[in-house]
């Protein structure tokens, strides 16, 4: 997998298959950005777990903490990781002696760690680094345009008028010129330039 | 389901918008109205604390506006959008997310003459400090960086002249000072150009302009590139540290390659309070999906109408940046290679009185000071956009006293010549 830019098939995949996700490094704090993506998640009806050894005894949204994922005690289709790129490699490790594997390893936006991801890729578990459930689902579904972003979709379709906690179609058409198009444009401007500096 | 990538006139159409779900109208809804209701209390509070996708109060956000700022954002590639209620508005509120007081931008000096008063005048009592570089001498640019200087300002092709700005070549210059590209993409519109593409980070409009295109409403829209690194040296405290009216949240960590539209959207258009009205945005809407029809119309009539005035014996000089001869038309047929937009300007051998006289004589081209409309338009910059500057500066911006700028519309373009011979002889 390229992890500088999924295309959106492969995003939708996930989301669409997913049931329980388990979310390491889930925040009480509400200014969190792991706090609105766990909340955001259980609202769109994935069974959400949080994970953080700081806060075993107490809840989050209703869901008790567990210390580490061989406290999880059941299956989980996917494990978010909420951590710095630095600590993400022991997460997958743990996360590798699971039974049964997990079906995806997520990691949040600014958290990259290509080695980790080449460890779990091995043993058939599909990787996301540097990208946000809450915003790719938002995205996709389009509910995210409510705040005048690119969700890179188009649908001639009538959507059913929103409900709480309902789960949204993420299976609309996609459109390519966002975020990682922009960005890798961008990149290979600079890159040329250096280049053509350099020469 | 593939991810076929459409082209650009199906985003134009189709972008942002889709049948409305609780009565399946298919055009956008004009969504009239100042508020909308929460579901509960804690949904409030989701909204208010930027947890939760949705809409609070049309000045911070309306269904109507989002559709019109996904669109926008779509067709010029960026990641999201912020639409205002002018292109001035955008300007205040873009520096305003990057500018502390005592800091320094840089900006083009061949610009829109508003642009000039604005950023000469009422962005000082800001404390926000302009400092001008010449486009036509690209180093001029990197003399100017300074340690305070925050961002880079230019427009993609530049008013009144019409003149292309070599925005790759500058953007290497604020890449390597660790600064943002802006450009103002207004007379070339998307279709033409997608600054973007050519290492723009942040782009603004006057929706006013093209993108609306009929001369009914005015706007302005912010598109943010998700291409800078806020949190890399500090330097953007808005996007970077925890923000106090949000209870310590970070922009940039929270919303990542989108964070500066959020921001202008959170703490500029919130706090400030230049909201568009959604009456505007959907008659800007509706323009936009002509867009690409209009702006190829536009442009092949300007080449037709600027080569006839080059060739008659009253006029000294055309500057359109399409005609072969012209000192712009490599970087055209780079950045522009579709048209070089329908916004010019030529000088009479008659001087200022031969300007005047002109203007007074056409029948068809109205005398007023806008561009971008499907009507052909015409103006004298020195006595009306461009009058504040001193005679110097109306020179060095390309609105000299023997200078008349035309907007050239969309209408039969042997009637626009027709009457620019009538006005010339008369």
């Amino acid at each position: 997998m390229n992890h500088d830019a999924y295309p959106d098939n492969y995003i939708r995949g996930i989301l669409n298959s997913v049931k329980s996700i388990a979310m390491v490094g889930a925040s009480p704090v509400n200014v969190r950005p792991s706090y609105f993506a766990f909340k955001y998640l259980a609202q769109r009806g994935y069974d959400m777990i949080p994970v953080n050894p700081g806060h075993v005894g107490k809840e989050l949204l209703g869901k008790p903490f567990v210390a580490s994922l061989s406290d999880l005690g059941r299956p989980v289709d996917m494990i978010d990781i909420f951590r710095n790129s630095s600590h993400i490699m022991p997460v997958v490790e743990e996360a590798l002696t699971l039974d049964p594997l997990p079906k995806v390893i997520w990691m949040q936006l600014g958290a990259r760690d290509d080695a980790a991801a080449e460890k779990a890729e091995a043993a058939g578990i599909k990787v996301v680094m540097n990208r946000c459930p809450k915003i790719e689902y938002g995205r996709l579904s389009s509910e995210i345009s409510w705040m005048g972003v690119n969700s890179r979709t188009l649908s001639s379709k009538r959507p059913p008028a929103p409900t709480q906690g309902m789960r949204l179609s993420l299976n609309r058409m996609s459109v390519g010129g966002g975020e990682t198009a922009a960005s890798d444009r961008a990149a290979k401007i600079t890159a040329d330039k250096n280049r053509t500096e350099e020469s | 389901m593939s991810d076929r990538l459409p082209g650009f006139s199906t985003l134009a159409v189709h972008a942002g918008a889709q049948p409305d779900p609780t009565t399946g109208a298919r055009a956008t809804p004009i969504y009239q109205t100042t508020s909308f209701v929460f579901n509960d209390a804690d949904h409030a509070a989701s909204l208010f604390g930027l947890q939760a996708f949705g809409n609070i109060y049309t000045r911070i956000g309306n269904p109507t506006n989002a559709v019109l700022e996904e669109r926008v954002a779509a067709l010029e590639g960026g990641t999201a959008a912020l639409a205002v209620a002018s292109g001035h508005a955008a300007q205040v509120v873009v520096m305003q997310q990057l500018l502390q007081p005592g800091d320094e931008f840089i900006a083009a000096r061949k610009l829109y003459g508003g642009s000039i008063n604005q950023f000469t005048h009422s962005f000082k009592s800001f404390g926000w400090n302009v400092v001008w570089a010449d486009p036509d001498d690209i180093a001029s640019f990197e003399r100017a960086i300074t340690p305070r200087t925050k961002a880079i300002f230019i427009e993609s092709i530049a008013n009144p002249g019409g003149s292309i700005t070599d925005i790759e070549a500058i953007s290497t210059i604020a890449r390597k000072a660790g600064v943002p590209l802006i450009v103002d993409n207004t007379l070339a519109s998307p279709y033409l150009i997608r600054p973007i593409d050519h290492g723009a980070d942040i782009v603004v409009h006057s929706l006013t302009k093209f993108l609306g295109g009929h001369g009914n409403s005015i706007g302005g829209i912010i598109v943010d590139a998700g291409t800078f690194d806020w949190s890399k040296a500090g330097k953007y405290p808005m996007l970077s540290e925890p923000r106090p009216e949000y209870h310590g949240i970070k922009l940039h960590e929270t919303f990542g390659n989108f964070a500066f539209a959020i921001a202008c959207r959170v703490l500029g258009l919130r706090d400030l309070g230049p909201a568009l009205s959604p009456f505007n945005a959907f008659l800007i809407l509706t323009g936009i999906e002509t867009l690409p029809l209009r702006m190829q119309k536009h442009c092949d009539n300007a080449k037709t109408i600027a080569e006839y005035l080059a060739g008659h014996p009253a006029v000294s000089s055309v500057s359109y940046a399409g005609l072969a001869s012209d000192k712009y038309n490599a970087l055209a047929r780079k950045y522009s290679p579709k048209g070089a937009g329908a916004v010019f300007t030529f000088s009479l051998k008659g001087g200022y009185d031969a300007g005047v006289s002109l203007v007074s004589n056409l029948k068809l081209f109205s005398h007023l000071a806008n561009v971008g409309d499907t009507r052909s338009l015409v103006i004298h910059p020195a006595s009306t956009t461009h009058s504040q500057l001193d005679d110097a500066a109306k020179v060095k911006s390309g609105a000299g006293p023997d200078v008349v700028r035309l907007s050239i519309g969309i209408e039969d373009k042997e009637d626009l010549i027709a009457d620019l011979e009538q006005a010339l002889t008369a």
